[in-house]
């Protein structure tokens, strides 16, 4: 087949750093290309080139074999090129169907918007996404997952020839990945080209006919899905053999540390109680929107329970504020790094010493050299791939910025840890590393609490799990002798299994 | 490729602002400065001597103070417009009670005027604080409170330079090491402002505030608390340069300084504080402040009305922040920043 997308030598520098040098990349009418690389490979920058928000500082991009230039996002729009970014830009104050069509709106026969066709269109789009949401709700009301398939909604209403995906599944769970995969099928048999880039590799051998494996900015390899092994990939990824994913290792389970009884809000759950133990990694277990996120937040101070009590270490703790749960020893790392872990526009330093300045401090100053040990500790831990740690953590790649915001809450050495969604958006690599530091931690003693919507991530990792369906408690189980098909009935309930 | 590897401190250049690429800004100022420099020597070479320079900076003491106090207001995307009329206030104070009680000592005048402005800023900051008012609606307010106060205090009179001790105007004068008190002072603040944006946890919490405000909420930082103590800083530089102001030009009435907000935001501006928060440093603010006061001081040696001079250091202003506005752009910074100048009450 006659390819339709050609990049010939690509290469984009930043100050620092050679993004892409030199890749190549070919994407075909009918086929899904997987691209696959560790955090800071460059996937992402290629997105932009792609979609005319960086400009290439040389090679080629051929479109059915003449040459084409991006200056603008514009003119990759016109090229019928459309992408879902990994870190979806939208606007809060809009509604739906607004941010779905900004800036391509239909305009009736006087040149004016047209309001109807937008509303009516965004609700099919919504419709064919089996999206629960409402094309007049304001964006800012919508959780992560539901912004999301906005994105994709947005991306998917222009009518294109290629379609990018950048990590389109890292905020979604089981069964919205399950409605992505039919319209990605769809999509395919319209003969649309696609690149489809994801860290897990499940999906990858699943939907992907082709590959491209990029390292360091440079492509490594590529060719037919079916003729590749996962070790083969990953080992083409990483240049190295990756130890196996998900070793919790034995630890000695303690005392309760924090206990949670009754644990309710207005809106969001209701009656939550558990027991967090020294040693212990609980993992949490539903469906987007089943209000673990919003426990956690709760917990952590940033909302206000309406009944319920909360101990840590056998007393009664009333947390007001994320300072008083930091101060209580409990700390909690925000799946959203974007709006809720990282300030972009300050160095990886200050980023990650943030939420300890007093432990780099000397009579009320902050000590630069501390401040860097520090940061380069955790840098060093989670393998951050940064060209120096004066960078802006907003200058990292997706991946990479998610390490620096890990690294900023282990670094207040809490006794009481809740991880949302830890590995989202990190390479199998580095996902080891966060993996094995997790069960560290565990084992000197620290109480964790993992949400997680990956199901080998939460069967590898965790002690217990508690399943949360709707805002309810919809499960407990131990370790032993637990599958995946339990944790998804419970988080379902009979109607989502028949899924 | 060289893999981009781990790098420690060692290997790092040592940094005075916050945000390593400011340092390239800044050399962009520094060159803007001298090329503008070079420009007046060609026709007025008396204005580049040492003695002129030093004059120069002495004029521009006072807009560097201020600009540093609202430097850290615009960083944690807020703006502060009552800075003006806080001096308009605090120098109508001290100047009365010097005219009337000459016998306070100077001390505790100075003190005096750190109070009462470091008062007014934190009047401002606890309206935007707890009230939740955007800053910019609140500083509208009480700018014009300020004034207001300052009429009724004085009932309109003018309190002119015979009435005042000797020892109020003189201070300031007071020639040490070549340069008037006047200058050491604004050296001053710029050393202890730098420790503060760079050293301590407040100066950070502004940054972190104005960067992603939902962010820091999360590190356990309150985001009003730390908004109302940049206001309350610059109130007290501001409360400050009221008697610095003054004294200089030895009287005081109701219209002091008026306008002058405008000007202290310009020097942050071209010194590449961001309107929309969380970027700026001091060498930049202090730059931005100098190249201001070189303008305003070489526009009326060359001869030009008043008007046109309003004219042409506005012109200045935008160019210098379109330059700067490319420099962050070629930077490399995020590519579509969500919210552009917003000022939001939070
Ligand atoms: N605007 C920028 N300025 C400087 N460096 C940048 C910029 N954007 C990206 N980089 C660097 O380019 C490299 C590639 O980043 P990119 O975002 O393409 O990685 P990625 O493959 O998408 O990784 P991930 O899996 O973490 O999303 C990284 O080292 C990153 O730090
Ligand atoms: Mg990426």
């Amino acid at each position: 087949m006659a390819p339709l997308l050609q990049l010939r030598g690509i290469s984009k520098f930043f100050p620092g750093v050679k993004a892409l040098e030199g890749v190549e990349l070919t994407l075909r009418p009918g086929r899904v290309t997987a691209l696959i690389g560790e955090n800071g490979a460059g996937k992402s920058t290629l997105v932009k080139i792609l979609t005319g928000i960086y400009q290439p500082d040389a090679g080629e991009i051929l479109i059915e074999g003449r040459k084409v230039h991006f200056d603008t996002p514009e003119a990759a729009q016109r090229a019928r090129i459309t992408a879902i970014h990994q870190e979806t830009v939208l606007f809060d104050e809009l509604s739906v169907a607004e941010n779905i069509y900004l800036g391509h709106a239909p305009k009736n026969r006087f040149g004016l918007v047209n309001w109807a066709a937008i509303r009516a269109r965004s609700m099919a789009l919504l419709h064919s996404l089996d999206a629960p949401i409402k094309a007049t709700m304001l964006l800012k009301n919508l959780s992560i997952a539901q912004r999301h398939l906005v994105a994709i909604a947005r991306a998917l209403s222009v009518d294109s020839n290629v379609v990018i995906m950048d990590e389109p599944t890292a905020a979604l769970s089981h069964k919205e990945v399950e409605d992505l995969f039919r319209i990605l099928a769809r999509l395919k048999a319209s003969g649309k080209a696609i690149l489809f880039i994801s860290h897990k590799f499940e999906e990858l051998h699943r939907v992907a006919d082709d590959y491209v494996v990029f390292r360091d900015g440079r492509t490594i390899g590529a060719g037919r899905m079916a003729d590749a092994t996962h070790g083969e990939l990953v080992h083409m990824m990483v240049g190295r053999e990756v130890d196996q994913v998900f070793p919790k290792a034995p630890a000695t389970i303690g005392a309760a540390i924090l206990s949670v009884k009754g644990y309710s809000h207005p809106t969001e759950f209701d009656n939550i109680s558990f027991d967090l133990r020294k040693g212990e990694i609980l993992g949490v277990y539903g469906l987007v929107g089943a209000g673990r996120s919003e426990l956690c937040q709760s917990l952590f101070g940033m909302t206000h329970p309406s009944a319920g009590s909360v101990a840590i270490d056998g007393t009664f703790v009333s947390i007001r504020s994320a300072a008083d749960a930091i101060k209580a020893g409990l700390v909690y790392v925000p799946e959203e790094r974007g709006r809720h872990g990282a300030v972009l526009a300050m160095p990886i330093v200050e980023n990650v010493t943030l939420g300890s300045l007093g432990a780099v401090s000397q009579r009320g100053f902050i000590r630069a050299a501390e401040e860097f040990k520090l940061a380069r500790h955790y840098a060093q831990r989670f393998d951050l791939r940064a060209s120096s740690l004066s960078q802006p953590v907003g200058t990292l790649s997706g991946g990479n910025q998610q390490k620096v915001v890990i690294g900023k809450w282990l670094a207040t050495k809490p006794k009481v840890i809740f991880l949302d969604e830890p590995t989202k958006g990190i390479d199998i690599g580095s996902k080891s590393a966060v993996h094995a530091f997790m069960s560290e931690l565990a084992g000197q003693g620290l109480a964790v609490l993992m949400i997680s919507s990956e199901l080998p991530e939460i069967l590898g990792m965790a002690d217990r799990v508690l399943v949360m369906k709707e805002g309810r408690m919809a499960g407990f189980f131990d370790r032993e002798g637990l599958t995946a098909e339990t944790l998804v009935q419970a988080a379902t309930g009979n109607m989502g299994a028949l899924r | 490729m060289d893999t981009p590897e781990n790098t420690g401190p060692d290997e790092l250049p040592r940094r005075f602002g916050p945000i390593a690429s400011l340092v390239r800004r800044e050399l962009l100022l520094v060159g803007a400065v001298l090329v503008l420099l070079a420009l007046i020597a060609i026709r007025f070479p008396a204005f580049v001597t040492p003695a002129n320079l030093a004059s120069v900076f002495n004029d521009t003491s006072i807009l560097i103070i201020m600009a540093l106090g609202q430097a850290a207001v615009i960083i944690t995307r807020s703006i502060d417009l009552s800075v003006a009329a806080n001096v308009a206030l605090t120098g109508m104070t001290v100047a009365l009670l010097n005219a009337h009680v000459p016998e306070l000592p100077l001390l505790l005048l100075v003190a005096l005027a750190f109070l009462q402005g470091l008062v007014l800023g934190a009047v401002n900051g606890f309206l935007v604080w707890k009230v939740g008012i955007p800053s910019i609606v609140v500083t509208l307010g009480t700018l014009t409170i300020y004034r207001g106060l300052a009429f009724v205090l004085s009932g309109g009179a003018w309190i002119n330079s015979f009435q005042f001790s000797a020892g109020f105007l003189g201070v300031p004068r007071a020639e040490f090491l070549h340069l008037p008190l006047l200058s050491w002072l604004a050296v001053a603040v710029v050393a202890a402002t730098t420790l503060v944006f760079d050293r301590t946890s407040i100066g950070r919490a502004w940054f972190a505030v104005g960067g992603n405000p939902t962010a820091a909420v999360y590190a356990g930082i309150d985001a009003g608390r730390t908004r109302f103590l940049a206001f309350c800083f610059s109130g007290l530089l501001s409360g400050l340069c009221g008697y610095l102001w003054v004294s200089r030009y030895a009287v005081a009435y109701v219209d002091v300084a008026s306008g002058f907000e405008l000007d202290v935001i310009a020097a942050c501006v071209i010194g590449g504080v961001s309107i929309a928060g969380g970027i700026g440093s001091v060498g930049g603010t202090v730059l931005g402040a100098l190249f201001l006061g070189i303008i305003k001081n070489a526009l009326p040696v060359v001869n030009v009305s008043p008007f046109a001079q309003m004219a042409i250091s506005g012109a200045i202003i935008i160019a210098a922040v379109t330059l700067n506005t490319r420099a962050e752009r070629k930077g490399g910074r995020i590519i579509l920043r969500p919210q552009v100048a917003a000022i939001p009450a939070e």
